[in-house]
């Protein structure tokens, strides 16, 4: 089986990646400013629930339910689908799901696409697929639409040009916006309300004359068949409700048994990530409906890895994950290091766990990621699902360790890594004081132990700092 | 192995993948615990179970998320209606299957019916659109369309830049999300306002207006 595509594949390892961001002083000051604030309007937005931890073991619960029947499930939710118009792919990998997709957009004898923000499909490259095969990838999201625009990558899950300020989108829009469509305003300047003008203009000739788009899910019920799709800018709906074919590829975990269970991730997603009691739009449907939307409605099950991912009873837990980014915004080292240096399209916590997992350890970049935390454990105390990321993070140094003896070339990137995080004293010193107040969520194994110390003996997981704790066991 | 049942005949994938994925699962969680259903010990609703309150929050809310919310009863309407209309310039209005006519009954923007029905270009070039809803959620502040009776495709409530939603107080309001699912049909399309679009992909910066309707005016219809 060939490696699974995450995109971004040749990387070098987590320090070399982050180098270039964390020199560039604009990023940073860009990512601080924007991490901080949805950190605070989050804790503000949850606090208005007097039962979070409730929904939060709710929502805990209902996706090791399904994960743990995830064929019934499937089965379930490919009849309902079936059954509501719609026809159900079942995609192995990122090679399989882009042939499926592309093969219905030819059928379509369109040339053009386009696309509502989705991390699957950044997951598997289909807009470069898309492209092999002379079709148009639009993105249309704000955040993505920049990104595309300026040949960029992703950067954060939710807001993908988080590492742009205003002045650099202006600089983008009128440079690229006449090259793909309707150009910039001359004059356009760097106000938000300004750009998003431009914005809204230039793909409102995209969006009327659409015949096919692509869209990811947030969620989909199996004894339903409903897909559901949270946004804010109504780019999704236009794109889920204008064009004529409506193609959606969507990880297989992103299932929920029933209706009923949307209660729960209806709370919690819109406050983990945007802040907001519920965010401005939400769609959903259930396969196709006469007289409304989309004629044909294709749903492309994606498989790349999370089967493996499922094996692993440690790991598994990272498959619970809803995309909403609120462990990005308080981790400290993802402040410091930017998204990009995570080198795939999940950064940030869950990047860090989820890419090692579906891609395997093999490269450098892989071998580098669990090393990157300070195993602080404020990823966990945001995760609306509960996902314990130092847990997992552990479990997978430990399969670093495992893989060749001292002073291999895995071995090496993970101790760069861990050593660019260690060198941050402003990172480890946050990282500290998470630590303390979440100390008893820790296993007691070091750190990678087997990594560090070659088998060496180690004291407990210690009372005095993390950074301490390492000047002396480091070799 | 497992044995698996064969792909069902209206699915067009590859039966390899489909059989695959499935083996690949049932080989994966052999050996895992069991996972029991959710317990649900969450709360059905945040706030007391009072139609007024549901209410006044609503109001909060809506125009917390930039939306501007008013109240009237059935005999203003017509005249508010109008009024808003007329704030925003709006010169043609887009009408669902069955809006109530005489909502209408003092605008002189020109009522594009949607029996055509209306192209896509046809709702860029209308200033307006006005809807009923099928659900309103009070502590989300967020109204849920279900393509019914004068509610109209999805398209209608999308494209023109203005949105004017009538709420039927206290009938179509709930309080929360728990209480709002059970009142929904799935198998509708649905769509969840919340606000007017927005966007904070610039520095975070919240700016309201991008591809859906850039404003959104709620009148809250009191019973009376
Ligand atoms: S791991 Fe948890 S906090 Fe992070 S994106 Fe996923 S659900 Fe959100």
């Amino acid at each position: 089986m060939s490696r699974t595509h995450l995109g971004m594949p040749s990387f070098p390892p987590f320090p070399e990646a982050a180098g270039a961001a964390v020199h560039n002083a604009t990023l940073r000051a860009n990512l601080r400013h924007a991490t901080h604030t949805i950190r605070d309007r989050r804790a503000v937005a949850v606090a208005e629930l007097a039962d979070w931890d409730r929904l939060r073991e709710a929502g805990r619960q209902i996706k090791d339910h399904t994960l743990r029947h995830l064929d019934r499930y499937l089965e379930q939710l490919e009849s309902a689908v079936t059954a509501a118009g719609g026809t159900v792919h079942w995609a192995a990998d990122a090679d399989d799901a882009n042939r499926i997709v592309a093969d219905l957009v030819k059928a379509t004898g369109e040339r053009e696409v386009v696309k509502v923000k989705s991390m699957a499909t950044q997951e598997i490259g289909l807009n470069e697929a898309l492209a092999a095969e002379g079709v148009s990838v639009y993105e249309t999201d704000l955040a993505e639409l920049i990104v595309q625009l300026g040949d960029d990558r992703p950067s954060h899950i939710l807001v993908p040009a988080i590492h742009r300020n205003r002045g650099e989108i202006r600089d983008i829009f009128r440079a690229e916006m006449g090259n793909w469509g309707r150009a910039a305003r001359d004059g356009l300047t760097d106000d938000p309300a300004d750009l998003a003008e431009a914005a809204r203009l230039h793909l409102r000739e995209k969006f009327l004359r659409a015949r096919v788009a692509v869209s990811g899910a947030n969620f989909m019920v199996a004894e339903t068949g409903t897909l559901i799709v949270f946004e804010s800018e109504g780019n999704g709906r236009m794109c889920l409700t204008l064009p004529e074919t409506l193609i959606s590829v969507v990880g297989i975990e992103k299932t929920v048994p029933t209706w009923r269970d949307l209660e729960v991730f209806l709370q919690t997603l819109p406050r983990s990530s945007t802040a907001e009691r519920m965010n401005p739009y939400t769609s959903m449907w259930t396969g196709t409906t006469d007289g409304d939307g989309p004629r044909a409605f294709h749903l492309v099950l994606l498989d790349n890895g999370r089967t493996e991912v499922l094996a692993d009873a440690t790991g598994r837990q990272a498959l619970r994950c809803i995309r909403c980014s609120a462990c990005l915004n308080v981790c400290p080292v993802y402040e410091r290091a930017g998204g990009h240096a995570y080198g795939s399209v999940y950064p940030g916590p869950i990047g860090a766990i989820l890419t090692p997992q579906l891609r395997g350890i093999q490269s450098e970049i892989d071998a580098s990621l669990p090393y990157a935390s300070t195993l602080c454990g404020a990823c966990y105390e945001v995760c609306p699902v509960a996902i314990d990321i130092p847990e997992v993070l552990l479990h997978l140094r430990e399969g670093v360790a495992a893989q060749g003896g001292k002073g291999h070339r895995m071995e090496k990137a993970a101790i760069t890594a861990a050593g660019w995080v260690l060198n941050r004293p402003g990172a480890l010193a946050a990282g500290e004081k998470l630590l303390t107040a979440t100390r008893a969520l820790h296993p007691k194994s070091p750190p990678g132990a087997g990594a560090w110390t070659g088998g060496r003996e180690l004291p407990e997981l210690p009372a005095r700092s993390f950074r301490d704790w390492w000047r002396r066991n480091r070799r | 192995m497992t044995v698996t049942p064969p792909s069902s005949p209206s699915s067009s994938s590859s039966p390899s993948s489909r059989e695959r994925i499935l083996a690949r699962i049932r080989a994966a969680v052999a050996e895992a615990d069991d996972a029991p259903a959710p317990t649900r010990d969450y709360l059905v609703s945040h706030i007391p179970d009072d139609p007024a309150a549901a209410l006044d929050l609503l109001h909060r809310n809506l125009t917390d998320y930039r939306a501007t919310v008013h109240r009237i009863t059935a005999a203003g309407l017509p005249r508010l209606i109008a009024d808003v209309l007329e704030k925003h310039g709006a010169r043609s209005v887009a009408v669902p299957d069955g809006l109530p006519r005489e909502w209408l009954g003092a605008t002189d923007a020109e009522a594009r019916g949607d029996e055509g029905p209306l192209s896509a270009r046809e709702l860029a070039a209308t200033d307006a659109v006005i809807s009923g809803c099928a659900l309103a959620i009070a502590e989300t502040g967020t109204i849920v369309l279900d393509a019914g009776e004068g509610q109209g495709r999805r398209a209608l409530t999308l494209v023109p830049d203005l949105h004017v939603c009538v709420v039927r107080a206290p009938g179509q309001i709930v309080a929360s999300v728990p209480l709002a699912l059970p009142r929904i049909d799935p198998t509708r399309p649905l769509t969840w306002i919340s606000g007017p679009s927005a966007t904070s992909d610039i520095e975070l910066d919240r700016v309201e207006g991008v591809h859906g309707p850039r404003k959104l005016e709620v009148v809250l219809l009191l019973a009376g």
